[in-house]
């Protein structure tokens, strides 16, 4: 394992642990305004100072991290789940529908660029929470099933799936107890990617007033809210945005860290 | 000479049919609308004549499609539908008419989109300005302290948002330097701090591909060959292993260009560039116009579809071994 894959673990593992000890770790009510005290600089009070309703930004930075995990455990689970699936029945049986499946359908999906059909989804149907959860999931099981069906593809080849097809295993059985197991390993580099990528999603929705609507702690609303004021008061933007960017980052450090542990061509460079 | 046709008679096909499959999701999406366009727009107190009105005006009082499952089961609607519709007026370049303002879609889009098409190609530029260098230099000093640094300055730019580079760059260099002015897109200058914003994750990915690109051009035979005649080390870089590393990178940019085009919604958002995301989301989303929503998400998604597929073939046209195989 290299450096930065114990970096972004480290990262990770306190906003894993601040989002679940949420009401231990606040200081104060995350939607309780206190009008008489907008914007101030942080302090021993207010750690990160307030915001523009004069709630307190490090309560609203922690719980933000459930709303960020929420949003991405749900996505990677959902997403992966279904994308392992049809990746590996197209993979899997190949013919005609692996052409139907990865040809056409992949195609359409990756049509569209990122996040654009998300918003197009969130614009029509209206802004929330399983909305914007339902919409991330339509973009995002395509990339499991590309990294499924490759490795399916792969691993079927081998002796000992040859050799269990002749023992008679059904086909079902071949892909749950052989195939699957022997793939994992690049999916768990894609949903940790994923992970890093559903939350740069939210926080980009949330911001664009297209995912979760106030006074939810978003760290993408925070940021959408402290966007007209920042100028004069950047405490209001900065703790938000650094808790989106070192999330991410410790999401992708993960990936990259265990892409270049997986692959040992990489791992010599 | 046959088999190349048909190849590329085959991706023309797939292409066609994934665009049909985009146009199809885009045109049904307005049957998810909550209630119906027309009380979204006339609001609540519209009478029944008045929205009676607004749906033969938009030919929202035809069935949604050719066939539709009620009561009765399956029913033929005939060829008159909106399905129907949208796609004879696509056909003749008619995007329908705005929801808000009765104007045709198409005008409203061809005014915004050159300004969004000019801040993907700055961003492009500033993303190969600040990576071919930071590339070269970590590639040829490889786990050396430029090398370090530029993987980490490249992590940055791949992690930070640009919902928050964006803001950043206005408070330093717009409210405390006053070099530019925040937002706009009037004056030349202004597509500065928003090309940097929008260019600053695609440097971040040039970067590392440069490196990697770099790195593994150097350990060719050719270079040997190169540095035994006597090249300098800087002839070597630029004239043999920057022209052969740079084939991935070209089709990185071909692809990019369509993510630049989406990713620009944002970035026209924090910096009030008229652009098609602008518009998509301040007249579109913001105000109900649906059908206008529908224009830009098609006009974007086809744009990058396009891009896409025309990478593609360059791509394969540059490089025979991938026509091979």
């Amino acid at each position: 394992m290299n450096r930065l894959f114990y970096i972004g673990g480290s990262i990770a593992a306190i906003v894993i642990l601040m989002a679940i000890f949420a009401p231990f770790v606040a200081t104060h009510d995350v939607v309780v305004q206190d009008l008489a005290n907008r914007f101030a600089s942080p302090s021993a009070e207010h750690w990160f100072g307030t915001d523009s309703l004069g709630r307190d930004v490090f309560s609203r930075v922690v719980y933000g991290a459930r709303i960020s995990l929420q949003v991405g455990i749900t996505v990677v689970a959902v997403s992966g789940v279904i994308g392992i699936f049809i990746g590996a029945i197209a993979g899997f049986y190949g013919g005609w529908v692996d052409k139907f499946l990865s040809g056409y359908l992949f195609n359409v999906f990756l049509a569209f660029p990122g996040l654009l059909l998300a918003i197009a989804l969130v614009a029509f149907w209206g802004a929330g929470l399983g909305k914007l959860i339902l919409a991330l999931c339509i973009i995002g099981w395509v990339g499991y099933a590309r990294v499924m069906r490759g490795q399916v593809l792969k691993v079927r080849e081998y002796d000992f799936v040859q050799a269990a097809k002749a023992l008679g295993a059904s086909n079902m059985r071949i892909l749950f107890t052989h195939v699957l197991p022997n793939s994992i390993q690049p999916l768990i580099v894609q949903a940790s990617l994923g992970m890093a990528g559903s939350v740069l999603s939210e926080a980009s929705l949330s911001f664009l007033g297209l995912g979760i609507p106030p006074p939810a702690p978003s760290w993408g609303t925070m940021i959408e809210e402290a966007r007209n004021y920042f100028a004069n008061y950047p405490h209001t933007l900065f703790f938000p945005g650094a808790a989106i960017a070192l999330t991410v980052l410790a999401f992708n450090f993960i990936g990259d860290g265990l892409r270049e542990y997986l692959d040992p061509k990489q791992r010599t460079r | 000479m046959k088999y190349k046709f048909l190849n590329f008679a085959r991706q023309f096909a797939l292409i066609l049919l994934v665009i049909w499959t985009v146009v199809s999701l885009v045109t049904l999406l307005i049957e998810f609308v909550p209630g119906s366009p027309a009380t979204a727009i006339l609001g609540e107190t519209a009478t029944a004549e008045q929205i009676a009105n607004f749906n033969a005006k938009h030919g929202l009082d035809k069935p949604a499609f050719f066939v539709s499952y009620g009561d009765n089961g399956l029913v033929w609607n005939g060829l008159d539908n909106r399905y129907a519709d949208y796609w004879a007026g696509l056909l003749q370049g008619d995007l329908g008419t705005s929801f808000r303002t009765d104007r045709p879609v198409l005008d409203m889009i061809l005014e915004r989109y050159p300004a969004t098409i000019q801040l993907a190609i700055a961003s492009m530029l500033v993303a190969v300005g600040i990576a071919l260098p930071l590339g070269v230099l970590a590639g040829t000093n490889k786990n050396g302290l430029i090398d370090n640094g530029a993987s980490f300055v490249a992590l940055l730019g791949i992690s930070l948002p640009t919902f928050v580079i964006g803001p950043f760059l206005v408070y330093i260099f717009a409210v405390q330097l006053g070099w530019f002015r925040p937002g706009g897109s009037l004056y030349p200058e202004d597509i500065i701090l928003p090309s940097v914003t929008l260019g600053a994750a695609l440097s971040a990915i040039l970067t590392r591909m440069i490196r990697s690109s770099v790195i593994e051009e150097l350990g060719e035979d050719y270079v040997r060959t190169a540095r035994a005649k006597g090249l300098s080390e800087r002839k070597v870089v630029y004239k043999h292993v920057l022209k052969n590393g740079l084939i991935p990178v070209v089709t990185i940019l071909g692809l990019q260009l369509g993510v630049l085009l989406a990713g620009s919604i944002i970035t026209e958002r924090i910096f009030s560039w008229q652009g098609l995301g602008l518009l998509l989301l301040e007249d579109g989303i913001a105000k109900r116009d649906y059908r206008l929503v529908q224009g830009c998400v098609l006009v974007i998604s086809l744009t990058y579809i396009i891009a896409n597929s025309l990478t593609d073939f360059v791509y394969r046209r540059l490089d025979p071994r991938i026509r091979l195989s």
